[in-house]
């Protein structure tokens, strides 16, 4: 959906929402302080797999990313920055919307569509270099019918990234329980917890798929420090890496 | 850096702090531009300022990182101990050693910092010097004179408007041109502060003592004075007096200036002879209401004009230059937008805790020390007894005054952005 389809006062409308996306201490704020950590684990995973110059400012030009349940375009835009050319994807028509709105103000191009991955490989979409499935999975009715259509949006040798939560009791405590209910970082009923992933069911799930599987890494969150790090710790947060057989 | 912009970040005020977050922006990959409305070579004659700066050991480490080791070293005076006297007169202090005092000793934290000492004694001057030297060798564009007229802040970037017309366009502008930051007032940051009603005076003096390293600082009820060791036998002498009397002592003719410096410091200062011109400053205390916004960040003192007591303005504005350059050059790798309010409440963060504490207690300190009510005196003086005995405190006091507490940034620590 190009921003220019869409009516002035609609527009408006977005770019409050987008203001809202954005906002480092509004209903968003868990995300952002948890952003930079994803934005880094992807950047040395593809600076590693495409063999690119860590110290370019564009180290990904001339590589094709999909960015799946883009929501507001926070991994969208820095990937658009870090020379990637970026088709962001959203079930939800507002979402994408305001992704566009925002993105336009910045002045940067991305190809926002309101689809899903199951829509974009009937319709024939040309595969990615690199997909980002970051905290989707969970959200989805059939999550192995949808890494299965992902993995086969990836070019062979291409890279997708997947970032969840592990089915713990953990995970239950500070991810349900504790983000939600007692820090109320999230809204209550943002996650159902028994559908969050162990590792080895996203192993499963694309077992018959010819990919390589790696992972999973841990992210933990020091509450002292207000950051999120990596670390071995795989119990609540986690991302793991899908690569595609060379063809 | 994207189309359209005539920069990564536009910093106004090419001082110390703002053209060293020019060099750490361009060692980590970023394009920086400073602003600055006195030409850039005045700014380097020794007749500019002439104050020195105590540099805690954790700022000096950033110069380090950034390369400026080769030039600042030959003229850097190592500050190994730094004695904290509290006496009613300096003659009463000298004669008979008062039982309150505090004694700083660089071997204490040797063990921690690798032999580095306390700080370094810096002349303005030989600092600026090598800054624009590097600044040069770094290719950092300077703007100078250039006046900032006015600033708008929008959501893709900040526009910047010169005296002369032209405009900068930026995703980021950095105010670090000091208390009067334009750049603070046109992003509509509030500030806060006091007068203190005194003076500040600087004079370099070159001793007839060897002063073999040794920092003092003494409390007394006119207020502090610190004789602060220089190269080459010399020291610099930081005093406080009334307004009034401060103006006087300026335009003061030289005998007059010596007399008066034999009556303030008695016998400690032995024969002494006044080098260079005498500076005043006054002294107030001043601190912006946020560190950040949308599209602008503030540094050194137009984000905090600290009472220069114990050095500690220039070293917050230093801690600062370091924490803002590896928030964005670690926000850029990531490609991240360096001038949103999500990347700049990172450097907010960071610095807050630390500004608001060193400025409170710069504060209280002044007041508790230039005061001579007999109960403030005794409570200070087993204070200082006290933390003289135990250690753990001393050393703690040393690394604080250092800059090496806390969660320090990577130039800080002395490693390359």
């Amino acid at each position: 959906m190009a921003v220019s389809s869409i009516d002035p006062a609609e527009v408006e409308r977005f770019s409050r929402i987008a203001a809202e996306w954005w906002d480092p201490k509004g209903k968003f704020a868990p995300l952002h302080k948890f952003n930079p950590v994803r934005l880094a684990f992807i950047r040395d995973q593809a600076l590693y797999r495409f063999g690119r110059d860590p110290k370019a400012r564009r180290p990904f030009e001339g590589l094709r990313l999909l960015d799946i349940g883009c929501g507001g375009g926070l991994l969208s835009e820095p990937m658009t920055r870090l020379g990637f050319a970026v088709t962001g994807v959203d079930a939800s028509e507002r979402n994408i919307a305001t992704a566009a709105t925002h993105a336009a103000e910045q002045g940067l191009e991305i190809d926002y569509r309101a689809s899903t991955a199951e829509a974009l490989l009937e319709a024939g979409e040309p595969p990615f270099d690199v997909i980002l499935n970051m905290e989707v999975i969970e959200h989805v009715a059939d999550p192995g019918e949808y890494l299965r259509a992902c993995a086969r949006l990836l070019k062979p040798g291409g890279l997708m990234i997947v970032a969840t939560m592990n089915r713990t009791l953990k995970a239950f405590a500070l991810a349900k329980v504790g983000a939600e209910y007692v820090l109320r970082w999230l809204p209550a009923g943002t996650h159902d917890w028994s559908r969050f992933l162990k590792p080895a069911e996203i192993r499963d799930f694309l077992s018959g798929e010819p990919v390589e599987v790696d992972g999973p890494y841990g992210v933990v969150f020091n509450p002292l420090t207000g950051r999120w790090t990596e670390s071995t710790d795989t119990d609540v947060n986690y991302m793991m890496t899908v690569v595609r057989d060379a063809a | 850096m994207s189309e359209g912009f005539d920069a990564d970040v536009i910093i106004a005020g090419a001082g110390v702090a703002g053209a060293t977050l020019a060099l750490g922006l361009a060692q980590g990959g970023l394009k920086p531009l400073l602003i600055d409305p006195v030409p850039f070579e005045s700014q380097l004659a020794p007749t500019f300022d002439g104050r020195a700066w105590a540099i805690a050991y954790a700022a000096y480490r950033q110069w380090r990182a950034l390369g400026l080791a080769e030039a600042l070293d030959p003229h850097a005076q190592r500050i190994e101990q730094i004695l904290v006297t509290d006496g009613r007169t300096p003659g009463a202090a000298a004669a008979a050693q008062t039982p309150f005092f505090l004694r700083f000793d660089s071997d204490e934290i040797a063990d921690r910092s690798d032999g580095e000492p306390l700080g370094y004694l810096l002349e303005n001057r030989h600092v600026r010097a090598a800054v624009a030297d590097a600044l040069a060798a770094a290719g950092v564009e300077v703007l100078a004179p250039a006046r900032v007229a006015s600033a708008t802040f929008g959501a893709r970037c900040a526009e910047v408007t010169l005296a002369d017309g032209r405009v900068l366009r930026a995703p980021l502008v950095v105010g670090a041109e000091g208390r009067g930051s334009i750049i603070r007032e046109q992003a509509g940051i509030g500030a806060i502060g006091w007068d203190y009603g005194q003076t500040g005076v600087v004079a370099t003096v070159r001793l007839e003592r060897p002063h073999e390293g040794v920092a003092h600082e003494y409390f007394l009820p006119g207020g502090p004075f610190a004789i602060l060791p220089l190269t080459d036998n010399r020291a610099s002498l930081v005093w406080t007096e009334s307004a009034a009397r401060g103006a006087a002592l300026k335009s003061a003719r030289p005998e007059m200036f010596q007399a008066h410096l034999e009556r303030r410091f008695g016998d400690f200062l032995g024969d002494v002879q006044v080098e260079g011109p005498v500076f005043a400053y006054p002294l107030n205390l001043q601190l912006a209401e946020r560190l950040a916004a949308p599209r602008v960040a503030l540094l050194g003192d137009a984000a905090h004009g600290v009472h220069p007591i114990a050095g500690q303005g220039l070293n917050l504005g230093l801690k600062g230059s370091a924490a803002l350059a590896e928030t964005l050059v670690e926000a850029a790798r990531l490609g991240e937008d360096i001038g949103s309010e999500v990347v700049l409440e990172r450097y907010a963060a960071w610095r807050r805790f630390d500004t608001v504490m060193l400025s409170a207690g710069m504060d209280a300190f002044v007041h508790l020390f230039s005061n001579d009510n007999p109960l403030l005196r005794l409570g200070r003086g087993i204070g200082m007894a006290a933390v003289n005995r135990i250690a753990p405190a001393r050393r703690f006091f040393m690394h604080e005054a250092g800059g090496a507490v806390g969660d320090l940034p990577k130039l800080l620590r002395g490693e390359a952005l």
